[in-house]
């Protein structure tokens, strides 16, 4: 059977192949290049920590940071709880108060949580109806005892792009750390961590072509942020993450890293064309809404609901494409998407949402017959869906009395 | 999420689309469901003068599993009485489609619709 086509790029991406290329030759005897970066005796040992060394060589220069300050983890989500436990318990004593926003990722959110059961406090932002923090109750949460503030940079679901400069601002000038989860952004946005004023950033691999299971974690030096780890071992990584170091794993982020750096302007204009084609297509459909702000979002990412029509079945009639979806019954806890919630959406239009996320191997031909499908079913979906008769026949369905289940 | 065979089946030819005029008198029509839960089901029955459901047609806004819910229904009730088809149990149509645990509430809703629809033309025909 034909695969479908894959518009799921937030998700995660394929392993780009000149990243696998490289990779493989971390592997076997025959390369000798598989080494313990730990074995400090032996060739083996010293060709493993040379290749990890330009590894984290690449990663700093993406965010413009020193090689030291990055610290290898297993992805964005251990990066996450790193960060957010390890300075939470090592600055208890100075104050038990974090904020963070309701459209983080979970690896965020339910890490607070954990806090919360420990004695800490979060304040949870609303954010605004585009999705952005607004600076002002960011600021007016702030308290004495706020010793982090924690807010992503581009949104899994809906790709708006925080203005993590002015939010870097405002933390450093009230004393409070400022952690970034960079998951989505890194690759596709700028980043430099000196102008934005970062202390603390979460990186993954996956997301940007490189392999799953392996990320970092920007732990700035200067002035010095300092963690309780939250894995014991040899005392790998400064002692902030201990666990012998995946060679292969680390070259091929470094790798996707270093591709990312060089590619990302040409890349980002040629995945701006192709989410302009895939709008252009869609807009005579009738009550399609974005989700997220229009302006302050990445190329890459394009959130849409497709009022009085439900997502799972959508999803399920544009089974030739590989999408995403906010609907409640992608889920199974049958409640639609918290981000989309959190910004004031009605459930739905949050029931109604897809996700596409387009790459670096998407092509023309790819979007045009995404726009086709999306026609088709579309139209085929609202002749089955007595919430259009209704529309069509100028019901306002929030006047309707529903019999709720 | 993998579908059953039925599933699919209904849901890529779904039975019986449509709309019935709700001012007939031999039309009964149940709408059940909410569009902030994410289903909505609206089927409806044409009864003839001997209390047979000769016609049944439905729209269905929700997942596959609601659609082909309410596509298998429509197919069931036609040719039953008002009271055979009354007594159609949510786990017989979950049993047929082979719903998955999550989605058993599609077949509630749509035993729902028929008994709404059921509802709807008796207390047209109170008199």
């Amino acid at each position: 059977m034909k695969k479908p086509i894959y518009l799921d790029y937030s998700a995660t991406t394929p392993v780009d192949p000149r990243v696998a290329k490289l990779m493989c030759s971390y592997l076997t005897m025959d390369d000798g290049l598989f080494g313990n970066a730990a074995s400090r005796s032996h060739q083996y040992g010293w060709d493993a920590e040379e290749a990890i060394e330009a590894a984290r060589k690449h990663i700093a220069d993406l965010l413009n940071a020193n090689p030291k300050e990055i610290v290898w983890t297993s992805g964005a989500t251990e990066s996450d709880n790193l960060a957010i436990k390890g300075v939470a318990e090592f600055y208890a004593k100075k104050g038990k108060h974090i904020i963070t926003c309701k459209t983080e990722h979970k690896a965020v959110l339910d890490t607070c949580r954990q806090l919360e059961r420990h004695g800490f406090e979060v304040s949870y932002l609303d954010p605004q109806e585009n999705g952005l923090v607004d600076l002002n109750k960011l600021k007016a949460a702030m308290r004495d005892d706020t010793i982090l503030v924690s807010i992503m940079h581009v949104n899994n679901e809906i790709g708006v792009i925080q203005d993590v400069a002015a939010i870097g601002k405002l933390c450093r000038e009230n004393k409070v750390l400022f952690h970034v989860d960079a998951a989505q952004s890194a690759g596709k946005v700028p980043i430099d961590v000196e102008a934005m004023n970062i202390d603390l950033l979460s990186l993954s691999a996956h997301k940007i072509y490189g392999p799953k299971g392996v990320g970092a974690l920007y732990v700035r030096r200067k002035p010095r942020v300092r963690l309780e780890a939250q894995m014991h071992g040899g005392g790998h990584e400064r002692g902030m993450r201990s666990g012998t170091l995946a060679t292969h794993q680390l070259v091929g982020m470094g790798e996707a890293f270093r591709l990312a750096a060089e590619e990302m302007a040409s890349e980002s204009e040629r995945v701006r064309l192709l989410r302009d084609r895939l709008l252009k297509g869609i807009e005579d459909i009738e009550e399609v809404y974005v989700n997220g702000d229009l302006e302050q979002r990445v190329p890459h990412n394009i959130n849409i609901s497709f009022n009085f029509v439900e997502g799972e079945s959508l999803m399920m009639a544009l089974s030739e494409l590989a999408v995403s979806s906010g609907s409640a019954c992608t889920s199974a806890s049958l409640e639609p998407s918290y981000v989309l919630r959190a910004l004031g959406r009605s459930d739905e239009l949050a029931h109604s949402s897809i996700r596409f996320s387009i790459g670096r191997f998407t092509t023309e031909a790819d979007i045009d017959r995404a726009i086709e499908l999306l026609h088709q079913k579309i139209d085929k979906l609202r002749a089955l869906s007595p919430l259009w008769d209704m529309y069509k026949d100028g019901v306002d369905l929030s006047t309707v009395q529903w019999s709720a289940h | 999420m993998a579908y059953s065979d039925k599933v699919l089946d209904h849901y890529e030819n779904p039975r019986n689309v449509g709309t019935f005029e709700n001012e007939d008198d031999g039309v009964g029509t149940g709408m059940v469901g909410a569009p902030a839960c994410g289903d909505v089901m609206r089927l409806q029955i044409k009864v003839n003068d001997e209390g047979v459901i000769e016609d049944a047609c439905f729209k269905t806004y929700g997942c596959g599993s609601a659609i082909a819910s309410s596509s298998l229904v429509t197919e069931w009730v036609k040719g039953k009485s008002l009271d055979e088809a009354g007594s159609i149990k949510n786990s017989d149509i979950a049993e047929e489609l082979a719903l998955p645990p999550v989605k058993i509430h599609c077949s509630v809703l749509a035993e729902d619709a028929i008994k709404a629809a059921i509802n709807d033309y008796k207390s047209k025909h109170q008199d």
